[in-house]
């Protein structure tokens, strides 16, 4: 009766969904940054709003003030209509606002329904947890958000890890969803998944708000967009439909982003890495690599592409002498690298920016400076005799700091306040400035804003300029078509094809060769139909 | 940016008084302070006056020549188990076995400082009898913890458990050589305890006719090589490298195992140390008790003093002159010694628990939770 008593007296708003959200003039300070200034956001019934602004451009502290994590300095929040102010997580929930972290706050020992029930007050003593399961499950097919609820966390992919908390947020009442950042941990076809699932959310009413920075996907899944630099509002609620990524990239940076990439023609040199016929394990002792063979030469850059979990974290492993293969071997101008020791193939100019930037490139709490020699703090002139000269050793530091644009107040600042960009300038300034010979780069541009990809790209291309043979292992199909002279397939450890990107940018038809490859069908196959259809 | 700046703001305080307050000695200072005042609560509630016991104390501790070389003489062993415990912790391992390290190194100090003159059949010249005699417990106490550490390098077996368990070994069998081969064969002797070492083992006193000896001097030597080992040698970064983060540190070229081995060699070698000094310096024997509970002290020691040399020194002189003080503190109360040990209970306490002393003075705390040890799985 309401409903249409409503509807009848304005036909007009029916078109235009009433807000759910509305955040006016937030201001939020922290020491020495001007975090929010003045922003306004509004969020409407059903619609997935993105918010798109490069790292520390504010996204994160206004969704963290509307998901009660922080308190506004000034501004005011209304949620349906109603002005409120929270104090906690747990007064935004109340109020239906649930914001899923780039981190997950799970326990691995615990099974789905577990953590779902975590902290709440029901049940109260006797935990009936089979009617519970059922309860999980029934929310997990209603909006296709596919987990088994007996199943431990830790048994679960990060996927099914983040569906789990969205079923929490789903399971307390949520009906404004906050995602922070949600593909930056998932593979392409568990992106395609949760995009389904948040378009099933938003047919059933709830709303979506999509933290990100990359302009792709922003584009596919989002109604409308808010575009955030240094703290302010460029674009407020713009419509998807009616912008171009040109466009929203410069109001993300302030500038016109180069997509074309600066890379000369260049004629690939001798061989210097050279991978036959390797098999390796992955650390559940499963096959990861099934007799993978390749080549990179010297001065060009060789992608290799693939769904993640193929198995091109343990060949970047073996490569550098991280993990043991079991069969096959691993050259380095010609000798034998593999199953020897990191140190070994460091010593012979191999170079390696791994994936995980702060659990593996670099010890967060150590300075900018002691992470910088990290490889080279046993060689004159930082060390003679075993003596570490520091005064040396921040010399160097200062060279790269300015060299490599890494933005921190001093060398002694410990690496984990850095942003992720300046983390990875860090790790290549690291790597790069012992002049490698090989450079093995896995995912490095995972995780990090327009500007810095671009800056870590640039890199990349002087290396290949400067005569390195450059191993690029990527998720990022674009990066790898925009970086690589040539590139190769991997699926489920082996390789199922090579190509040659041609120098003015990779055909459609190429494209769709590599997608296929991708999914596991071997080049020779593609081919050889497409010669038979002929 | 913006969310970890969060952290560390402190509202309204300027930046000076924000960079003070988060300086690391505030911690233990105000922990100390605590400790004191609830130790003091402690002291009025069994009827005595904690003025006047905290008076003795600092007379018995500091009050004369003779209180500051006792003070120096408890501070010695705790100098050199504090140390060991604080290398470990900055290569990320915890050592629990300091103790048994410690007895080990005391039994073979004293063994070479009665039976080796007699074994050989010379007598030896002072400055080698104490080398042999202090470098013989450096060794005892390097392989008892160079053992664990081959167990985690190489088998994950994790280095606490390890430690305890080689405690109990390190200490029955000190038990047995005590109460059998090694006791006093002298007539009228039921004690537990060696013979006297001869007197060319022995670390000769600085002043004449006060305890404190030359092995006070040493352990600040050892402390100064130890911070120059950790902060001036490519060892030293290694050691502090896999202590921050082991991965990167094998993704570096460095060998993980191989520094989990030393770090824990170097850090038995200290306890040993402690052991062996004790032995050729102060009591000229070892007997059973005589170092009990030094390597558990050290613990404290190694984390009031925040794992730093400079600061495992402040706490070990903190230590030895309330364990000094004590006495005299009694003497003049009646108070007994025993509150001396509550009050450092509190203040590891409140070191350890460090949230409760932030509450209290309102310091915020730092950006990030500095990682002692690795968990039970790493």
């Amino acid at each position: 009766m309401d409903a249409s008593q409503s509807s009848a007296a304005s036909p007009r708003i029916s078109a235009e969904p009433p807000l759910v959200v509305e955040m006016r003039g937030i201001v939020k300070r922290f020491p020495g940054v001007l975090a929010n200034d003045h922003v306004d956001f509004e969020l409407r019934r059903g619609e997935i709003h993105a918010l798109l602004g490069e790292n520390g451009a504010g996204k994160s502290t206004l969704m963290n003030i509307l998901s009660g994590l922080y308190r506004p300095d000034a501004g005011t929040i209304r949620v349906k209509g109603q002005a409120v102010s929270f104090s906690s997580p747990r007064d935004a929930i109340r109020a239906g606002i649930g914001m899923v972290h780039q981190h997950f706050m799970l326990v691995p020992s615990q099974t789905v329904t577990e953590n779902i029930l975590l902290g709440l007050d029901e049940p109260r003593f006797r935990l009936r947890l089979s009617e519970y399961d059922r309860v999980v499950a029934d929310l997990s097919e209603r909006f296709g958000l596919k987990v088994d609820p007996r199943a431990k966390v830790w048994q679960l992919s990060v996927g099914e890890q983040q569906r789990v908390e969205i079923l929490k947020m789903l399971y307390r009442g949520a009906d404004i969803l906050i995602m922070d950042e949600p593909t930056a941990v998932l593979a392409p076809q568990e992106i395609e998944e949760l995009f389904r699932t948040l378009r099933s959310m938003i047919r059933e009413g709830k709303s979506v708000i999509f933290i990100s920075h990359k302009l792709q996907e922003v584009m596919e899944i989002a109604d409308r967009i808010t575009v955030l630099r240094r703290g302010r509002v460029t674009a407020a609620g713009l419509n998807a439909k009616q912008t171009t990524r040109q466009e929203l990239a410069r109001m993300m940076v302030g500038r016109e982003v180069i997509f074309r990439l600066d890379k000369k023609p260049r004629e690939a040199g001798e061989v210097v890495l050279q991978v036959e016929d390797l098999y390796a394990e992955n650390d559940k002792g499963l096959p990861a690599l099934r007799g993978v063979s390749l080549i990179v030469r010297s001065g060009e850059i060789v992608g290799l592409a693939g769904v993640a979990g193929n198995g091109q974290r343990e060949l970047a492993q073996v490569i550098t002498g991280l993990r043991k293969c079991t069969a096959g071997r691993v050259l380095l101008h010609g000798e034998v690298v593999s199953n020897r020791s990191p140190r070994f193939s460091i010593q012979r100019g191999m170079a390696h920016i791994p994936e995980d930037r702060a659990a593996v490139g670099t010890a967060p709490n150590l300075s900018v400076t002691d992470n910088v020699i990290m490889k080279r703090y046993r060689q004159p002139p930082i060390a003679r005799r075993g003596m570490l000269d520091m005064a040396e050793a921040t010399r160097f530091a200062e060279r790269l700091k300015e060299a490599y644009e890494i933005m921190v107040p001093s060398v002694e600042t410990p690496v984990r306040l850095l942003s992720g960009g300046n983390l990875q300038r860090v790790i290549l300034a690291r790597e790069i400035s012992g002049r490698p010979a090989m450079l093995v780069a896995v995912q490095p541009t995972r995780g990090l804003d327009v500007g810095a990809i671009e800056g870590i790209q640039r890199l990349l291309l002087e290396q290949r300029q400067a005569g390195a043979a450059v191993l690029l292992i990527s998720e990022e199909l674009e990066e790898l078509l925009s970086l690589s002279d040539r590139l190769y397939v991997i699926y489920e450890g082996r390789i199922m094809g090579e190509v040659r990107i041609p120098d003015k940018g990779a055909s459609e038809d190429l494209v769709e060769k590599i997608g296929l490859m991708m999914t596991g069908t071997p080049l020779e196959q593609i081919e050889g139909k497409g010669a038979t259809r002929e | 940016m913006p969310d970890r700046a969060e952290k560390t703001s402190t509202g309204h305080i300027g930046g000076v008084l924000r960079s003070l307050a988060e300086s690391p000695i505030w911690v233990p200072l105000l922990a100390i302070l605590t400790a004191m005042i609830v130790g003091g609560i402690v002291i009025a509630l069994t009827g005595g006056n904690p003025f006047a016991a905290y008076a003795g104390l600092l007379q018995g501790a500091l009050g004369s020549k003779k209180a500051l070389s006792e003070t120096a003489v408890w501070a010695t062993p705790y100098i050199f188990a504090g140390l060991a415990v604080a290398l470990a912790f900055k290569g990320g391992l915890f050592n629990i076995g300091a103790e048994g390290q410690l007895a080990l190194g005391a039994v073979t100090a004293a063994w070479i400082g009665y039976a080796l003159p007699d074994v050989l059949g010379v007598s030896i010249p002072p400055v080698i009898h104490i080398s042999l005699a202090v470098g013989g417990g450096m060794l005892a106490g390097l392989i008892w913890s160079a053992i664990p550490g081959a167990l985690k390098a190489y088998t994950g077996g994790h280095e606490v458990i390890n430690t305890i368990m080689m405690n109990y070994i390190a200490l029955n069998m000190t038990s047995y050589l005590l109460n059998g081969p090694m006791k006093d064969p002298s007539p009228t002797n039921v004690i537990a305890r060696t013979p006297q070492i001869a007197e060319s083992a022995r670390i000769p006193p600085i002043f004449p006719g006060l305890r404190v000896h030359w092995g006070f001097v040493l352990a600040l030597v050892v402390a100064f090589i130890t911070w120059w080992l950790l902060w001036k040698t490519t060892l030293g970064f290694e050691i502090r490298t896999v202590g921050a983060n082991p991965d990167a540190a094998r993704y570096a070229g460095i060998s993980v195992k191989r520094i989990i081995i030393l770090t824990m060699a170097f850090s038995g070698l200290l306890a040993g140390l402690a052991g062996a000094i004790e032995v050729t310096g102060l009591n000229y024997r070892h007997e059973l008790g005589f170092s009990i509970g030094y390597g558990f002290d050290a613990i404290a020691i190694a984390l009031l003093g925040k794992t730093h040399p400079l600061g495992v020194v402040l706490a070990a002189l903190l230590f030895g002159a309330m364990r000094n003080g004590a006495t005299r503190m009694q003497f003049l109360t009646q108070i007994p010694v025993d509150v001396i040990s509550v009050i450092q209970a509190l203040i590891l306490l409140f070191v350890a628990a460090d949230a409760i002393i932030r509450y209290i003075y309102r310091i915020k705390a730092p950006a990030e939770r500095v990682v002692l040890t690795r968990g039970w799985g790493g």
